[in-house]
Parts: structure tokens; C-alpha cells; sequence
């Protein structure tokens, strides 16, 4: 029973684990390639009268971070349920 | 109304609400004074940690900064939110879990290690310390500019204002005073980017209006910004960067994980009553200050090309020095606005050019405080701004204030040296270190040593550097061991330090003069600002070797972050 316990702690941190990577990455391409290193690249493409290298820097980064925290918030949710190892 | 009653009387009704939730919220256990009893709601929480985190820098000075370094300013806008990615998946829920009150006690007991738990209080004390000085600063100013009373007036009403809330209440009396003094400084900030955008774009929505065309001609907004800012010689505005790419790669990394590893906000996640509430907590803290976030780029270029078709009319000659606004003349006298004539022709001539430039100094923090009188916006909404301000300061400075405070009485006094004081006991030691530490807050504002200028690049340097990667190896490897944590915050905080040191002088709110003498003795062209995530790297680093050449921490530690992995099974200690 206890190993069982164990086996469905470490299953239930991976797939934590490879979420977190997942949406990581999301935040790692919205603030640093798309604001930062790709920035001027980007500024040649308009989004209305933003540059979209522009955009992302000053706001699409941060509407990004707000809906990866959610996501997160939901589908942990989920696998806490899936796992059995909610509160 | 006159402005000067107008002001007393909006900051004093705000005063009055904050007092009045000092009496209602009064904290009667330890519980309650470290963590608001534990049962705050996520939306709660969300909006108590935004005014917690949003300061003095946020609100009156941000703005100003983007406004001057046009695209260069989004380091801050993504480094101050950006953390609160990594603080919802790599620490808040784990911390929650772990269910005590203070962030040096997690360090203490995962490393099984007094001593860790002392450096990661000396690392707290003086990463708090150095915030907090702004925050008073902040107070001071703001009371001295729209009330007209000194700086030190200013100084004791604000302290004696979080006195009452924060020594009677503690946690629980703050978060509730911070949920108002959101309120406050939220409207006080989106109220004038309104009618500055409705004014200049007919879009009621800065975010929109900010990407839309100015009311009347086919021209965007951005398009006519950079046209005015480049005719007068400056950079374009909205591609314009500070320093070079990796610069501001390394500095934005660098803000991440400083806002992460900052402990007022931390212990903030510590009072909702679930680690599925920690979470989501997070997200809608994010979402409180993505509000104030989205809306500074906004007021930041409008105030701008307000700024400069003010002093140069489109299709006109420079303004005449005596037909200057009133705005203008009111700022003069705080000196924050200064007119040199050089060419003696009575106008006023503003260019990127320094040498016939005549605005010899525009201080970037007259970008939000002025905008409101720029944009022709009445008085009400002046005497708002300043209560939004003293909102954002107070509410900072009294989170900074109880991290200091229950470092002092929870992890020093109850957990290092008088192990044997029971709860009343504790609860009345943590209001005289409140007491103390807002009386020390007070003494700095008053007498500002000579490194504060530099302090709140030197609170993120010290949290990115020692406390974030402790907390996160504490949680994200069992293998991290007492040695291997130590030996990496010494190093982490160390490394900062010394390279922060090695540049002093170099101030966080600099002028934008400084851009352009890039010493060319920094570490990869880093500015020290931007060192932290270094620090954090040598911490990282340094640990794993330690902590490979030394043996493995005790089976118990191992449960213990198995244990705080997963949100079932009890909370392991709630004292009541």
C-alpha cells in the first residue's frame, strides 16, 4: 500500500514537472525571445499602431503571465483531483 | 474648492478608512498577527499582495522611467510581473503547504540548521530595510508636495498612520488595509489614463488607446511620438534600449526572480487557507497589477508627447518662457523642473542635445505626478494622485515592515534564542518589533544613508541572489543539503554584493544621463542593478557542488519535501 502511495506521489510530481516546463516555456517565449531578443524582428509586423516586438515588451507579456498562472491554477486542480491528493 | 482642501480632505477620508479597519481587525493571536488567522479568500489575497508589492516605485516613478527610456523601460514592466509566474509554480503552493509563518523558518527547518536560519534572516532584514527606506521616502514627498507640510511632518503622520494598523493588527489588520489601499491607488492611477487617452485618442481604454490613431488624424499615437522625439534629436521611442540585448535579458531575469524571492510578498501566500488558494492567489494578484502594469506604458508615452507639444507646438515656434503653465511653475519650486535660458531668447528650448538643451531637468517622477495638471484634468483628480501615492507607499511599507517584524520576534527571539516564551508572550514581543522596526523605518527616512539611492536594486539583488534559490533547491531537490544551501547564500549574496559595491554611485533611478557612460569594466557590459540572476547562478552552482561533496540531509528532511509536494495531508504545524 505504501509503495503504491509512493508510485502515485512521484507520477503525480512528473506530470507537475512537465506542465511547469510546458508553461515555462510559453513564458520564456513571450517576455525574452518575442520582448527582448527577437524584439526588432517582430517590429516590423504592426498590430494596430503597435510594433509588435513593441506590443509584446509593454503588454502582451504580461495579459501572457496572467493566463499562464491560470492555466496552471487549473489544470494542477485537475491532477490533484486525478491523483487523489487534494485537499 | 482650492486643491490644498481638496487634498486634505481625500487624504484624510482615506486615512480615516485605514484607522477605522485598524479597530475593526485587531489580531488577538499569533496566528492572526503572522498570517491574518490563515483563512483570507484568493481574490482577497490577490488584491491585499498587489498594493503589498506595488510601492512608491511603482506608482509614481515607473511611469516616469518608461516615459524618458521609451522601449528600454519594459524591463521593469516585465520583470516586476514576470515573477509572479515563478513564484505560483515553483514556490507559493509548496510554502503554503509547508503551512508556518515566516519564510526563514522553512529555510530553518528544510535544512535542519539554525544557522541557515540566521542568514536567511540577516538576508530578509536587510533586503526589507533598504525597501522600506523608499517607501518613507515616498511618504515624505508626496505629503510635501500636495499638502505642503515638511518632510519630516509627512514622516510621522505616515508612520504614526501604519502604527495604529499594523502594531494592533499585524498581518490581519494590514491585509485588510492593503485591500482598500488597492482600491485607492487603482482608481487614483486608471482615473487620469482615462481621460488622458479619451482626450488624446477618443479610446476611454489606455491599453487601446495607446495602439490606437490621435482623435482627428490618421496618425498612431506611437508613430507621432517617435516623429516628435526624434526631430528633437532624442532616440525613437519605441525602439529605443538601454544598454545592450544582454543587459536587458540579464536585468529582466534578474527582477523575475527578485520578485519572487522577495519575503513580504511570499508570506502574503501564507494567509489563504489552501494550497489550490495559493495558486490561484497568484493569479489574481497578477491580474490586480497587470491593471496598474498595462496602464503605465500608457500614461508613460501620452504624458510624454503631451510633455513635448506643450513646450513645442507642432507647426509652431517653443514656448515662451512666461507664458508657462501653472504645473510648470509648481514644479519648479519642488525643483524636480528646471529652466536654463542658454540661449537667451525667453523660449524654451527642449532637445536630446545637451549643450543648447534648456530643460536642464525633468524628473522622471513628474510623469505621473504632474500628468493629471498637463492634461488640463481637474482638481479632484490631482488631489486623488495623491492619495494614491501615499496608498502605494503605505501599504508597501507596512508589509515590508511585519516581514521584518516576525523575522525579529518569530524566527530570532521564539526560534533561536527564547525557544521557551509561550504564545502571549511571542504576540507581545511581535508588536514591539513592529513598534521598533517602523521607529527604525522612520529614523532611515528621515536620515537616508548614503547607499539608499541604490536600495531597492539592492533588495532584488538580495533576494534573487540568496533567498529564492535557497527556497527553490529546498523544494526542488531532496538531495540539497544544510552545507550546500549555506555555502550557496553566502556566495550568491557575496558575489551581488561585491559587484554592486565595486560600482556604487551608480543609482537604481538614475538620470537618464548615465546611459551614456557605460563603464566598460562591467562583468559582460552588466549593469549592477541587473546582478542578481548572476548572484542566483553562483548560489545555484556553488550549492550543487557543496552538497554533492557532503552527505545527503537526514531521511526525515526527505519526507518532509515529499511531504510538501503534494496539497493533501494535514498542514504539519498551525499553532493556535
Amino acid at each position: 500500500m505504501a509503495d503504491i502511495n509512493q508510485e502515485n506521489r512521484t507520477a503525480y510530481w512528473k506530470a507537475n514537472l512537465r506542465l511547469m516546463m510546458i508553461l515555462l516555456s510559453v513564458w520564456f517565449v513571450i517576455s525574452y525571445l518575442c520582448g527582448i531578443v527577437f524584439v526588432q524582428e517582430l517590429n516590423t509586423i504592426r498590430l494596430g499602431g503597435y510594433k509588435l516586438g513593441f506590443w509584446f515588451a509593454q503588454q502582451g507579456s504580461m495579459y501572457g503571465f496572467v493566463a499562464i498562472i491560470f492555466i496552471y491554477a487549473r489544470r494542477m486542480a485537475v491532477l490533484d483531483r486525478k491523483f487523489g491528493l487534494h485537499e | 474648492m482650492g486643491l490644498q482642501t481638496l487634498t486634505f480632505l481625500v487624504v484624510g477620508f482615506t486615512f480615516a478608512i485605514y484607522i477605522g479597519i485598524a479597530f475593526w481587525a485587531r489580531a488577538s493571536t499569533t496566528s492572526e498577527f503572522y498570517i491574518a488567522g490563515g483563512g483570507i479568500h484568493p481574490i482577497a489575497n490577490g488584491m491585499a499582495t498587489a498594493a503589498d508589492w506595488m510601492s512608491a516605485a511603482s506608482f509614481i516613478s515607473m511611469a516616469g522611467l518608461i516615459a524618458f527610456f521609451g522601449y528600454g523601460g519594459s524591463v521593469f514592466l516585465m520583470g516586476w510581473t514576470g515573477g509572479y509566474v515563478l513564484l505560483a509554480m515553483l514556490l507559493a503552493p509548496y510554502l503554503r503547504k509547508y503551512g508556518k509563518f515566516t519564510v526563514p523558518e522553512f529555510i530553518g527547518d528544510r535544512y535542519y540548521s539554525k544557522a541557515a536560519r540566521i542568514v536567511a534572516v540577516i538576508c530578509l532584514i536587510v533586503a526589507s530595510v533598504t525597501y522600506v527606506i523608499g517607501q518613507m521616502k515616498g511618504i515624505g514627498v508626496a505629503f510635501s508636495r500636495f499638502l505642503e507640510v515638511s518632510y519630516e511632518m509627512g514622516l510621522v503622520v505616515g508612520m504614526g498612520i501604519v502604527f495604529i494598523y499594523a502594531v494592533v493588527g499585524g498581518m490581519k489588520g494590514i491585509t485588510y488595509t492593503q485591500i482598500a489601499q488597492y482600491c485607492v491607488l487603482i482608481f487614483a492611477y486608471t482615473i487620469p489614463a482615462v481621460f488622458i487617452s479619451l482626450n488624446l485618442t477618443g479610446n476611454p481604454i489606455p491599453q487601446l488607446g495607446l495602439g490606437s490613431m490621435l482623435t482627428g488624424t490618421e496618425t498612431y499615437m506611437l508613430d507621432r511620438l517617435d516623429q516628435v522625439v526624434t526631430e528633437l534629436g532624442f532616440a525613437e521611442y519605441t525602439t529605443s534600449a538601454r544598454l545592450n540585448t544582454l543587459n536587458t535579458f540579464v536585468y529582466t531575469l534578474s527582477l523575475m526572480i527578485g520578485t519572487a524571492g522577495l519575503p513580504h510578498v511570499i508570506i502574503r501566500f501564507f494567509t489563504v487557507s489552501k494550497v489550490s488558494d495559493a495558486r490561484l492567489s497568484a493569479g489574481w494578484a497578477l491580474i490586480f497589477i497587470t491593471i496598474l502594469y498595462t496602464t503605465a506604458p500608457a500614461v508613460a508615452a501620452m504624458a510624454r508627447l503631451n510633455l513635448h507639444e506643450t513646450i513645442h507646438p507642432s507647426g509652431g515656434q517653443n514656448l515662451v518662457y512666461d507664458e508657462r503653465p501653472n504645473w510648470f511653475r509648481n514644479w519648479e519650486k519642488t525643483g524636480l523642473l528646471t529652466f536654463e535660458d542658454k540661449n537667451g531668447d525667453g523660449r524654451i528650448n527642449y532637445v536630446a542635445d545637451k549643450t543648447v538643451n534648456e530643460m536642464v531637468k525633468v524628473d522622471n517622477d513628474i510623469m505621473v505626478l504632474a500628468n493629471p495638471e498637463i492634461a488640463h484634468l481637474p482638481n479632484w483628480v490631482i488631489a486623488l494622485v495623491a492619495a494614491g501615492g501615499l496608498a502605494a507607499a503605505l501599504s508597501t511599507a507596512a508589509g515590508l515592515l511585519l516581514a521584518i517584524a516576525s523575522a525579529i520576534s518569530h524566527d530570532l527571539l521564539k526560534g533561536v534564542f527564547r525557544p521557551d516564551i509561550n504564545e502571549k508572550q511571542e504576540l507581545l514581543a511581535s508588536r514591539v518589533a513592529m513598534a521598533g522596526a517602523i521607529g527604525l523605518a522612520g529614523y532611515l527616512g528621515y536620515n537616508p544613508p548614503d547607499f539608499a539611492a541604490g536600495t531597492v536594486a539592492l533588495a532584488f539583488g538580495l533576494a534573487a541572489s540568496s533567498i529564492f534559490p535557497a527556497l527553490m533547491m529546498g523544494i526542488f531537490s531532496k538531495r540539497m543539503n544544510r552545507e550546500g544551501a549555506i555555502a550557496g547564500m553566502i556566495a550568491g549574496i557575496s558575489v551581488t554584493l561585491l559587484y554592486v559595491f565595486q560600482h556604487k554611485g551608480i543609482m537604481f533611478v538614475a538620470s537618464t544621463s548615465y546611459m551614456g557612460d557605460m563603464p566598460p569594466n562591467w562583468f559582460f557590459g552588466i549593469e549592477p542593478n541587473a546582478f542578481g540572476a548572476v548572484g542566483a547562478v553562483v548560489n545555484f552552482v556553488i550549492a550543487y557542488v557543496v552538497s554533492m561533496m557532503t552527505k545527503a540531509p537526514p531521511e526525515h528532511i526527505q519526507h518532509l519535501v515529499e511531504d510538501i509536494r503534494v496539497p493533501a495531508g494535514a498542514a504539519i504545524a498551525h499553532s493556535h
